[in-house]
């Protein structure tokens, strides 16, 4: 187990090595100025300045390498500094993000918790609606419950996610105005009514990306649990008496739970983006929407920190699913 | 023993099969008529219905549901049905061609993969690799980096279109490679492909005469839930204003344009959106037929 985690993550850096240095070429490849929001007044000399400050000048592999060392080494040294009081990186150069000129990793830190809030709590609660309709619509096959199950996760996965949320805000906050329209990110949380505020926001955002990632484990949950149902160690179980409750909840739901936890494990990085059109509808300025807003602006840095980071994810997911999978069924040995 | 003449029924196309065994999947049978419906809306609808969905009309600015504009206009008085009808021709076409072009990679990718033992590591790394892009922040990079140069060179419409198209196409074959590698390695050790070798059928004969055929009802499924996709990725960039220009209306467009107006108009942001929800969701439940209807397991029983 553990040499198979190192080979897995010895393989890991070459697989994000060579995708950034593709997100690299993209960008480089591309037309894109990002000098090209300068007024037209400004002569060619300071314009060629203004391009060495942003070391634009500078061929591409010096400065992808800049990038590497910029990310994998300043930026780790910082956040040595900022979290154990010391000085080691203070006259270095971090990445700096063309469009604010501040250190990308700080906008970063401070658009994570907005993110992490909305699609955490989202995925958190489209777990916990989708295993018991999966356990109930499996136990019950074909059953009223079943099908209706089956089509509105149907309808789930169809429907784009940036139509429910403009459906539920025409009905929620236009016509019956329950909820605001806007995620108002400045709102700090200091007493209770601050708090069924934060709440009151949070609702269709959440409500979109729940449903969204229920309709996909619900089904998943499903078929694994009608897997398991009709193996020969439930009729063992049931001959031996045990009660319904325990044959189901215990013996069935945490075999067919293995397969579902690594499915959960790797939807992780894809509910990030899919968090980007979210956060566009309903304007919670989090990660997602800084992305887009340095695409716009041909901020090379940031995008390129942005997407990467995007990678690591998926990246990192994939692992952990795998690994989940071999310490839970014991049927699989990674050797 | 007299009795096993009546029974054999003349030879027929396979495809009958599929077609009976299709109509007995209620669901999918409501999603193909749904589905060409919206087709036939769609292509014979501009037949019927003159109007220019670029026409602008600030006489007829912001018209609810009347009878010279049924669906109503837009805030610059351009009638609303002439544009779903244009939207969704560019949407379903954008859908259909990225699906091609997808499941031309994928199945080229999983075929070469699984047939061709040396090149197998390379090509399943190189979608291993694919998978682990990001792929809808690359998608928008890509579109936006290289509409400018793209609509130079090939026009406004078309460059856009073909941007599209490849960056959907090129960013969504890695399942199909990967479904169409595992039938293929399967098959390869079937005693039919023994017999053909045998007879020293050319590699390239093999692959096109007898594994090719045998791996089409993954390949359709994938198919069809390619189109479903590609309509919303699709729909998804426009959607982020990253699509096709404003005067080159598609379901995605018309949906993006009429938010900023959502609290005063909100049916010009759902019919849109209730369009491409209708084609995806008539599209998936055709492809879950699909698979029922060419899983030989599961037909003539």
């Amino acid at each position: 187990m553990f040499q198979y985690t190192m080979r897995r993550l010895l393989i890991a850096i070459p697989t994000l090595l060579i995708i950034s240095l593709v997100i690299f070429l993209l960008l480089e490849a591309a037309p894109g100025d990002p000098l090209g929001e300068v007024p037209l007044t400004v002569p060619p000399e300071v314009k060629a300045k203004m391009r060495t400050a942003l070391g634009l000048d500078a061929s591409w592999y010096i400065r992808y390498f800049l990038w590497l060392k910029q990310m994998f080494w300043i930026e780790p040294m910082h956040l040595w500094d900022t979290l154990f009081g010391t000085h080691m990186a203070d006259d270095m150069q971090r990445v700096i993000s063309f469009q604010s000129r501040q250190p990308v990793m700080d906008i970063i830190a401070q658009r994570m918790p907005q993110t992490l809030i909305v699609v955490g709590s989202a995925y958190v609660i489209g777990v916990l609606i989708a295993v018991p309709i999966g356990i109930l619509s499996a136990y019950r096959q074909y059953s009223w419950f079943d099908n209706l199950g089956t089509f509105i996760s149907m309808i789930g996965f169809s429907v784009p996610t940036f139509f429910t949320g403009v459906v539920l805000i025409v009905i929620f906050a236009v016509k019956l105005q329950w909820f605001p329209m806007v995620y108002d990110t400045t709102l700090q949380v200091t007493d209770w009514a601050s708090f069924t505020k934060q709440l009151k926001q949070m609702v269709m955002p959440v409500t979109v990306l729940s449903l969204f990632n229920a309709a996909q484990i619900s089904r998943f949950m499903r078929s694994s649990m009608l897997d398991n149902l009709g193996q020969d160690y439930v009729r063992t179980a049931r001959a031996k008496g045990l009660t319904e409750r325990v044959v189901v909840l215990i013996h069935v739901l945490r075999n067919s739970l293995i397969p579902v936890v690594t499915v959960i494990a790797l939807g992780v990085p894809s509910i990030f983006g899919g968090a980007i059109i979210t956060e566009q509808v309903f304007k919670v300025n989090g990660l997602g929407q800084q992305l887009i807003l340095a695409i716009h602006a041909n901020d090379l840095p940031m995008v390129m920190t942005l997407t990467f980071i995007f990678a690591v994810l998926i990246v990192l997911f994939n692992l952990i699913a795998d690994l989940l999978y071999g310490i839970l069924d014991p049927r699989i040995r990674y050797d | 023993m007299t009795d096993t003449t009546t029974k054999i029924r003349p030879p027929r196309n396979q495809w009958w099969d599929v077609w009976d065994q299709f109509k007995t999947h209620r669901g999918a049978l409501v999603g193909l008529t749904i589905f060409v419906a919206i087709l036939g809306l769609i292509l014979i609808g501009p037949l019927v219905w003159h109007m220019d969905p670029t026409y602008v009309d600030f006489r007829a600015r912001n018209k609810g549901f009347s009878l010279a504009h049924p669906l109503g206009t837009d805030q610059l008085g351009r009638d609303l049905l002439a544009r779903m009808m244009a939207g969704g021709k560019v949407s379903i076409s954008v859908g259909l061609t990225a699906m091609s072009l997808s499941i031309f990679l994928g199945a080229a990718i999983g075929v070469l993969a699984g047939y061709f033992k040396r090149l197998d590591g390379h090509l399943m790394r190189l979608t291993d690799l694919f998978l682990a892009l990001p792929l809808l922040p690359l998608l928008l990079l890509m579109v936006t980096l290289f509409r400018d140069p793209l609509s130079k060179g090939f026009g406004p419409e078309g460059g856009i279109f073909l941007l599209i198209v490849t960056a959907i196409g090129a960013t969504s074959w890695m399942q199909t490679a990967r479904i169409v590698r595992g039938e293929v390695l399967a098959l390869k050790e079937r005693e039919f492909v023994l017999a053909a070798r045998s007879i020293g059928t050319p590699a390239h004969r093999l692959v096109l005469r007898h594994i090719l055929p045998n791996v089409m009802s993954p390949i359709m499924v994938s198919a069809t839930l390619g189109i479903a996709s590609a309509i919303i990725t699709e729909s998804a960039l426009s959607f982020l204003g990253l699509g096709f220009p404003p005067d080159f209306p598609t379901w995605g467009r018309l949906l993006f344009d009429a938010v900023d107006q959502i609290q005063l108009y909100p049916m010009r942001v759902i019919l849109p959106g209730i369009a491409i929800s209708l084609t995806v969701l008539s599209v998936n439940y055709i492809g879950d037929g699909l698979r029922d209807a060419l899983d030989p397991r599961i037909r003539g029983r």
